[in-house]
């Protein structure tokens, strides 16, 4: 099978790869997929709790090429967007952008839940913070 | 000097000997003659070169040359055993027996058979791939009249016992195919020691070119009899009508010959090539699993799980070697090999399988470059890998509740 430029470029560069400290308030983590399905992506957050703003995003994956361009994407897409913004990314912007093949589609799907997964976790701990 | 991309596909298929090639030209243009043509020189000198070629396959797998049958290759071969054998034996028995990590070929002909009737046990595998001689055993019935084992794995490699499968055949009084691809040229391959009735092969995987195969069918102690799949000219004893691909059966003979002369040294030599790989690989990685027995295997044959990297990207990385990978995502089904997943060690380690297939052409020195590429591809995609993280803090994997998709 024949890799769109762009896959290759976040594949040979990938962007923000790493980890952010997990336990730290204003940290969102998403762990999404599975080892057996081949695919296991976590995608992270910082979010400037003043602003609503993402400072920060890193990425770590287990999976095809385009999973781990789909989740390099995600990340410099995150950085600068506010988290109703963040929420709003859809994987078919991910599809367009990196030209994405049919049988490779689910890389995105799980790029964007990713995305979810890690505000929801950020929310939750903002929550709990509040009511503490 | 090295040539990329590298080829350590060899299971796929090997490049073809330059010279079989030498030995297949004159019959595309000059002896250009029709095998069959009794009337004239042309059909002579054809016949007398598919006649000499049937001698070297025969002499290198012990056979008599009247016991060869050319096909197109190994697919049609192993139609041809399996449902030639099924089809003249059913009033004698409608079961046949297989294993689970057979080459499709096989399995999808069992497949067929089932649905017309006919009642097949798929033995299952264990951790090393090879097949358990007591289930074997147990599985055979009054109503058995074929058991179908391969004689070399072409994913993990391994050698299943043929030579007792063999005289557990001989014993019961049931057929013996196996689908030698991948062994025959490559260790030695006897069809009396082993007392195999029927073995498929094929040229293309042993340099020679591609398109033409053979099945070996017994004809003393006993002599099996077949029903043909193609029905014409009676050509092949029957078995196998259509004129015959007669520079592609030169080039067959003429590998077949090199293998035999040349097999020992040849396997001793990319053993100790895939040894190298093997040992240099662990050298400079850590959490390798090799896939199927070490002891029972092809000496160009490695199979060897990277945990916590995915198979489909790990080619990405490496995309000047061409090598295969056992990961859905190289796959057209978005399954996980079947035959990895049969040795029961977890998808996970089937979607992070890299398949070497050393061969004639390949090199130390092509080794030493593939080792180091993989362990700066593979250490880099450990340090993307959220797996091995999760592994490094002591995460244990086995308890994480996943979000399967």
């Amino acid at each position: 099978m024949a890799y769109s430029d762009k896959v290759v470029d976040h594949f040979n560069n990938p962007r923000n790869v790493g980890s952010l400290p997990k336990q730290d308030p204003t940290v969102g983590t998403g762990l999404v997929g599975a080892p057996e399905c081949g695919d296991v992506m976590k995608l992270q957050v910082r979010v400037n709790p003043d602003t609503g703003v993402i400072d920060e995003a890193k990425f770590k994956t287990f999976g095809c090429g385009s999973a781990i361009a789909s989740s390099s994407l995600a990340t410099e897409w995150l950085k600068g967007k506010t988290v109703d913004q963040a929420l709003a990314i859809k994987n078919t912007d991910i599809v367009a952008e990196l030209a994405l093949p049919p049988v490779k589609i689910h890389c995105s799907v799980l790029a964007e839940d990713a995305i979810k997964a890690a505000i929801a976790d950020y929310k939750q701990k903002q929550e709990a913070g509040q009511a503490s | 000097m090295l040539k990329f991309p590298i080829y350590f596909d060899n299971h796929a298929t090997s490049p073809m000997d330059p010279r079989v090639l030498e030995a297949m030209l004159p019959y595309f243009t000059e002896r250009f003659g029709n095998a069959a043509s009794r009337n004239h020189k042309y059909g002579w000198e054809a016949e007398e070169a598919v006649e000499i070629a049937r001698k070297q396959i025969a002499d290198l797998i012990g056979a008599s040359p009247k016991e060869i049958v050319f096909t197109s290759g190994a697919t049609e071969s192993d139609n041809l055993a399996i449902k030639g054998a099924a089809y003249m034996y059913r009033e004698k028995g409608d079961h046949l027996i297989t294993a689970v990590t057979e080459h499709k070929a096989v399995i999808d002909t069992c497949k067929r058979l089932e649905k017309e009737g006919f009642k097949v046990t798929y033995l299952p595998v264990r951790k090393d791939g090879l097949i358990d001689l007591d289930q074997l055993r147990a599985a055979i019935t009054g109503k058995t009249t074929l058991v179908s084992i391969m004689a070399a794995n072409n994913e993990i490699g391994v050698l299943q016992p043929i030579d007792e499968i063999g005289a557990i055949a001989r014993e019961k009084g049931i057929l013996f195919h196996t689908d030698a691809v991948q062994a025959v040229g490559k260790v030695p391959f006897d069809v009396n020691a082993s007392n195999v009735h029927m073995a498929s092969l094929t040229a293309h995987k042993i340099y020679g070119p591609k398109g033409v195969g053979a099945l070996y069918v017994r004809r003393r102690n006993p002599r099996v009899l077949l029903t043909p799949g193609i029905d014409g000219g009676g050509h092949e004893r029957g078995m196998r009508s259509g004129t015959l691909n007669v520079p592609g059966i030169v080039g067959f003979g003429k590998a077949a010959e090199i293998c035999r002369l040349e097999m020992a040294s040849e396997g001793a030599r990319i053993g100790a090539m895939r040894d190298r790989l093997n040992q240099k690989l662990h050298e400079g990685l850590d959490e390798l699993y090799i896939n199927g027995s070490t002891e029972h295997r092809l000496p160009g044959n490695l199979n060897i799980s990277f945990a916590y990297v995915e198979g489909e990207s790990l080619l990405m990385g490496i995309n000047d070697v061409a090598v295969s990978s056992g990961s859905a995502c190289t796959s057209a089904s978005l399954e996980p090999s079947y035959v990895l997943k049969a040795l029961g060690a977890g998808d996970e380690l089937a979607h992070s399988s890299i398949r070497f297939g050393l061969g004639r052409f390949n090199t130390d020195e092509e080794v030493d470059y593939v080792v180091a590429k993989l362990v700066s591809v593979v250490s880099k995609l450990r340090e993307m890998s959220p797996l091995y993280e999760m592994v490094k803090d002591g995460v244990d994997l086995t308890k994480v509740e996943w979000s399967a998709h």
